[in-house]
Formats: C-alpha cells, structure tokens, sequence
C-alpha cells in the first residue's frame, strides 16, 4: 500500500483559499459570503460575529441563521480574508465558498409578491370601512352628495391599488394570452379589471353601486395563495443552487511541484489534483496516486464507502473519506458528472412547470363560453332596440357575475385543507399542485438503498461466537466506518483494551490483544487469499490465524412489503431503481414482491429511464433519498422522499415524510384521492351556480344586492365542502 | 356628516403609515433571516458596538 509520504499534508491541503471568491466593494475594502455550518442558536451567532468584529479591519459581520450563510466585508488586503475565514474555522464552525452570489430570481418575485399584498391588504381595509357606511345606509338618508363623495374615496383608493396589486395577474394573463392560450388569470385580470371600469362608470355617472371593494377582495385573497405557492417553488430552486455551490468551492492542484489553489469551474482536462481526507472530489478523473476509500452515495446512493486504487476513476462530488491521493482530472468540472446531474435537474424542473394545473384546464373550458355569453348578452339587448350603454351594463353584470370567486377558491382551498392535514401527520406538501399530480400516478418508482430499506447496515447473527464479537466491537471503536459502527452497535457488552490500534484505510483495523494481533477488515487484507469479494457486504476478523466472517444486511423497512402491495392491488406498476449490485437488489425485490426491478443504474440512467416512460405516458411516483436519486426525483410526475434524506434530496422531492416507515406514501395518496374528489365537488358547485346566475343577468334579473349575495354564498359553499376533508373518514 | 372630510383622510393616513412601515421593513431585508432574527433579541450586546 502506498500512502503519501508526507503525514500532516492533510492539514496543508484543507487551507481553502477562501479570497479567491470576495467581490471588491470599493477601492480597498472586500466582501465576502461564505456558507457556514453547524450554526444552531444564537450565542452560535454572537461567537462568530464576536470573533470577527474584534479586528479592526473588518467592517461588517453578519450570520444569517435561515439561508446559514456568513457576510463579512473587510478593509485591507484581499488575502485578510482567508485569515478571517480561519478565525470561524478554528471556531468550530465549517466555511464553504459560495462562489459569487446568485441572486434568486424567486426572492424578489416573493419581495414584489409581499408588496403587492401590502397595497391589496392596505386598500381593502379602507374600502371595507367605507362600504360598511355605503351598504347600511340608503341614499335618502346619507344624501346623494355624501354617496358620490364615498364613492370617488373608494376610487381614488381602490384604481391605484388595483393597478399596483394586479400586476402579478396581469402580466401572467398577458403572457398566456400572447402565447394564443389562456390560464386562471385571464378571467381572473379580465373579472377585476371589468369590476373596477365599470364602478369607475357608475361613480362619474352618480350610480347607485360600485364593486371596488369585491375586486380588491379577490385581489388579496388571490395574492395571498400565489405567495404561499411562489414561497414553496423557491425552495426547490435552492436545492439545484445547493448542488451548484459544491462546484464552486476550490481544489488544490498540482503543478511543477507547487500547490497552487484553484477555483474548481476553472479545473481543466489532465490537471494533477491533490484530494485531501475529508475533502470532496471537485472533479471526474482517474486515481493517479494513493489509496483511499470513497463515499460514493452521491452517484449510487449507497452508504458503504468504495475501495479505490490507482487507475480507478471517481467522480466529481463524492467524498474521500480515508487518506489523501492524487487525481488527473478527465474532464472541466462543469463536464463532470455532477455538473450533468444539475443540468439535469435543471432541465427537468423546466419541464414540470409546463404541467397544466386543473385550474387551468378549468379555465381554458370556462373563459371562452363566460365571454361568448357576455357578448351574447350585449348583441341580444342591442338587437330589441335598447340603449347601448344598458346593453352594456348588463353584459358586464354577466361577467362580474360569473366572477371566478368559487372556480378561484375551488382548488387552492382543498389543497390547503389537504396539506394541513397531512402536514399533522407528519408529511410535508411543497408545492400546491403536489396532491393533483398524486392522484393522476399510475406507475410507482422506488430506490432501494434508504427508501425500501433503512439505509443502515445491520449485523446478521450467524456463525460467529460472542467472544468474537466482542473482539471485533473493541477494534472496531477505532474506526468511523460504516460497517464498523454497525458492530459496535452489535454488541452491547465490555469492551476489551487494545493496544497500538491503527487504522488502514481501505482496508481494516489492526491492533494487539494480549499480545496477540488481531485484524478487522477486508477478506484478503485479513489473509484469506480464497475466493473474490464477494456481492454480501461483509467484515472479517483474522485473529489466532482464525478467520471470521461477519455479515451484514441493510434491512428492509418494516412496511415496505404491505407498501408495495397496496399499489400492485391497485394495478399501478411499481419498479425498484437501484444503483447497488445485481444481486443486492433481486434479493430485496423478491422479498417485497417487485418483479420490476433495474441494478447498478447511475443517476443519469434513472432519469432517463424515467424520462422514457413518461413519454410513454405514464405518470410516476418515484420516492428515493440518496442525492443520485435528484434529478429522477425531478423529473418524475410526483416525487416523494423521506425525511431522512440528505437537505438536496428533500428540496427536490414535492412531498416530505417523516418516520421509519412508507405508510406515509400510502396515506398521501389516499388524501390525494379524497382531494381530487373534493376539487371536483367544488367546481360542480362553481359550474351549478353559473348556470343558475348566467341566464339570470344576461336578461337582467340581477340586482348588484343579489349578485353579492349569490357570489358569495358560492364561494362559501365551496369553502365549506373543502372542510368536509377534515372529517375523519378514510383520512 | 361633515366629520367625514377629515376623518376620512385621518383614517387613511393612518393605513399609509402602516403601508410605508411595511415597504421599509421589506427593502430592509428584515424578511430575510427570521431565525436569526428571534435568537439575536437574546444577545447581551456589549455596550461599546452599538
């Protein structure tokens, strides 16, 4: 085995030159933002803005706890930053450059988003109180005067309100309808802004009625559902961002001799690359020196680390978590593998906001036959000879009247309700449209590693004696290996002394008991030169020329098989993705009863075996945990992950499960079901309502008193058969 | 009924107050680290940094 020569070289290699990334502010002063890590409270806060405040140089520190990212600006020299990044370091809390600051388009769209809220919320308020005076008293009392002087107030508030507030539906309206399509927001646009002319006609002409306080309404309440939506949406933009920053940290590369620090976007083809322990690889390439282990479970999802020698190739992302070795890199970062997997997710993610929400469809039915019948109404009172303002009047009741109150609320109430309820039981909605697409499944795709099983390996109890044991658990403490902490978890009893314990990367634990030598590790490292390793995940320890061997499993969860039954019964295809071995993943889909099943497929491969079947045209539930799982969980219809998956994994999934088991899925899609019921309820009630109040305005039957009352009993009825999901039956 | 003319205006003005509070708190990126924010009440700050 040939471990670099020189021991402390670890420590060298971590020295990340952190000013490579500060942006310069003005002539000499810098600013710098770091993620940071392991920042849980405040006194966390105080110590590291503490400890940077105390120099003089630096101008500004500020930890932000939710995005867990650290600003400091500083005067000085540039590489002054890189001594302040040590001063956290040394703290106890890990930095990680950001690379430049990617501003979130989905921050500002939820800044404009909380404006507009503000200025509907400000405007409705006075409107109300001013509609209050308006509807309780009659004209004779308050006196025509006063009545066109509250009018003109409402219009002075409400048109500039409605003009700033309605910006989010306008322009979406716009867009869609250059497009030649329509969505929600056109009758939406075209219902506020009808609403608010036509009151706007009848306060110059000394009418009777204005509607501003109805469009200012719908404008809050609709604004308020848009920003929990855009809210849900930024999340998953930040976990392709998340993927992104592990490709803009710096690596340490290799030249005549000399350790230069280079940023990893600009690593190229056939650089010598240092990789120290602890370090993730910043690039695809081959071992070119050295012997380490290597955490693949971004690319295969499996928790037991790789074995790599000279010539092996690795890839960008994983984490070498033995001994340093060199690397020649065989591609420019952004041509690695992970920067494949988060152009990936990228693309996939485009593509799922090209889904038609039911809302949508429901508009694109519902606009057109609303606004024939308006220009009915109009052309019908012209033809028998009435004045064409009054036509007009009437055609406008006609649309305010079918205002998409109820159609509005239909679905956004009944997603909210839904999501309440299963975020109690303790499964995380992230977006509103989540439990539509959940419904509509019909293929159901799971990864093994994590999802069908714990994800943890496990000691089988065969052939071995608990003196053994207890040998193997007293070298084993001297190791963070998988395997190794799965036999101290084993074995619960006294620990023997060791002497002169040392760990072998790659290969095992060695130390002396009673003089004797004992070794705990790989098969032929532990002097069985018999047979290759084999598929089991297995450990041996050679003591007294004994060998034995222990063996471990990953185990299933314990619902896993009634899990998978329960969406076969339902004829729903269910397939195992896994990138562990063959044999691995036939003996785990036999024993949960998935004839369906794919090995040793990398991320790529998942997604695009998704991606085939989608364009097949089937809609798949695909649940997986592991960062390989990502760009399939994006692309998928509908994914879900547990809440045991690493940060990246959950942002990407649109549903969240916490516990050790998969009924979560199970009751998801049962709430789905219900959901969708409920939805179409509510648009039955919606279509109902239009049929009674259409032919009632187009002859013009309806006074403004009945309209409101008929709106908003509607809208009402529709809330109130959302609840009917809180009851407990077959939730 | 004539109270209406100033009190009115009172009224609103009062909203507008609230209304420009907010827009500053917002430009203020007061929104952006809510965490944060919760646990720096606790601080003790040292009487020197203001």
């Amino acid at each position: 085995m040939e471990i670099l020569e020189n021991s402390n070289i670890d420590d060298q290699y971590r020295e990340d030159k952190f000013s490579v990334f500060a942006a310069q502010d003005a002539d000499d002063s810098y600013s710098l933002t770091l993620s940071i890590e392991n920042i849980h409270c405040a006194s966390c806060v105080q110590r590291v803005e503490k400890a940077l405040k105390e120099h003089k140089e630096v101008l500004s520190a500020r930890v932000n706890m939710t995005t867990e990212r650290l600003t400091y600006s500083w005067k000085g020299t540039k590489s002054f930053g890189d001594f302040l990044a040590n001063i956290v370091i040394n703290l106890g809390y890990d930095l990680k450059p950001f690379g430049e600051s990617i501003k979130g388009d989905s921050k500002d769209q939820e800044k404009l988003l909380l404006r507009c809220l503000a200025v509907a919320g400000f405007a409705m308020g006075n409107l109300m109180m001013i509609s209050i005076g308006l509807w309780s008293e009659k004209v004779e009392f308050m006196g025509a005067a006063t009545q066109d002087f509250l009018h003109w107030i409402s219009a002075i508030i409400a048109l500039p309100a409605i003009i700033y507030s309605g910006r989010p539906f306008f322009h979406s309206a716009i867009k869609v309808l250059n497009k030649r399509h329509t969505n929600m927001d056109v009758p939406i646009s075209l219902a506020i802004i009808l609403a608010s002319t036509m009151s706007l006609f009848e306060t110059i002409n000394h009418g009777e009625y204005i509607y501003f306080d109805s469009a200012v309404m719908l404008l809050f309440f609709l604004l308020i559902g848009r920003y929990l939506d855009n809210r849900a949406k930024g999340k998953a933009k930040e976990s392709a961002k998340a993927l992104l920053a592990k490709l803009q940290g710096t690596a340490t590369v290799l030249k005549d001799n000399k350790r230069h620090i280079v940023p990893i976007r600009d690593i190229r083809e056939g650089m010598t690359i240092l990789v120290a322990s602890g370090e993730s690889i910043p690039v695809d390439g081959k071992v070119s020196k050295g012997t380490s282990e290597v955490d693949m479970s971004l690319i295969t999802g499996e928790t037991i680390p790789k074995l790599v020698n000279k010539g092996d190739s690795i890839f960008a992302g994983t984490i070498n978590i033995a001994s340093a070795f060199q690397l020649i890199a065989s591609k420019a970062s952004e041509e690695s593998l992970l920067g494949d997997i988060i152009t990936l997710m990228e693309k996939s993610e485009r593509s799922k906001s090209r889904y038609v929400r039911i809302a949508d469809k429901a508009a694109s039915l519902y606009t057109p036959i609303v606004h024939i019948m308006g220009l009915l109404t109009f052309l019908g009172w012209l033809s028998f000879g009435i004045s064409w303002q009054l036509a007009l009047l009437n055609a406008v009741t006609v649309l305010i009247i079918t205002c998409p109150c109820a159609l509005g609320l239909a679905v956004p109430v009944a997603q909210v309700l839904a999501g309440s309820k299963l975020f109690k039981s303790g499964i995380l909605l992230k977006s509103g449209d989540a439990l539509e697409k959940l419904a509509a499944i019909d293929t159901v795709i799971l990864d093994k590693t994590g999802t069908l099983t714990l994800g943890k390996p496990e000691l089988i109890e065969k052939d071995y004696k608990e003196s053994q044991l207890q040998i193997a658990a007293s070298l084993a403490v001297n190791s963070k290996h998988p395997l190794s902490q799965a036999i101290s978890m084993a074995y619960s009893g006294e620990l023997l002394d060791i002497k002169d314990a040392k760990e072998f990367p790659g290969l095992g634990v060695q130390g002396l008991i009673d003089g004797r030598e004992a070794k705990l590790g790989r098969r032929q490292w532990c002097g069985n030169e018999k047979g290759q390793e084999s598929d089991e995940i297995e450990l041996w320890l050679s003591i007294n020329n004994e060998k034995i061997c222990f063996k471990f499993i990953d185990i299933l969860r314990k619902d896993a098989k009634n899990t998978v039954n329960y969406f076969q019964n339902f004829g729903y295809k269910v397939i195992l993705l896994s990138g562990d071995s063959k044999k691995i993943v036939s003996d785990i889909a036999n024993k949960v009863g998935i004839s369906d099943y794919y090995a040793e497929t990398s991320p790529i491969d998942k997604c695009e075996y998704i991606e085939t079947l989608k364009d097949k045209g089937a809609k798949i539930l695909m649940v997986g945990d592991g960062l390989n799982d990502a760009p399939s969980l994006s692309s998928a219809s509908i994914s879900m992950s547990p809440s045991s998956a690493i940060d990246i994994t959950q942002n990407t999934a649109d549903i969240v499960f916490q516990g050790e088991k998969l009924k979560p899925i199970i009751k998801a899609f049962v709430i789905a079901n219900k959901t969708k019921i409920i939805i179409k309820e509510n648009f039955m009630i919606a279509i109902f309502y239009n049929i009674i109040a259409i032919p009632l305005a187009m002859f013009g039957y309806v006074t403004p008193l009945i309209a409101a009352i008929a709106m908003s009993s509607s809208s009402l009825v529709v809330v109130f058969n959302s609840f009917r999901l809180n009851s407990n039956r077959g939730g | 009924m004539d109270v209406l003319i100033y009190l009115i205006p009172i009224a609103l003005l009062l909203s507008v107050i609230g209304l420009i509070s907010f827009f500053w708190t917002l430009n203020n990126d007061q929104y952006d680290d809510l965490k944060g924010s919760a646990n720096r009440i606790l601080f003790d700050e040292d009487k020197s940094s203001k």
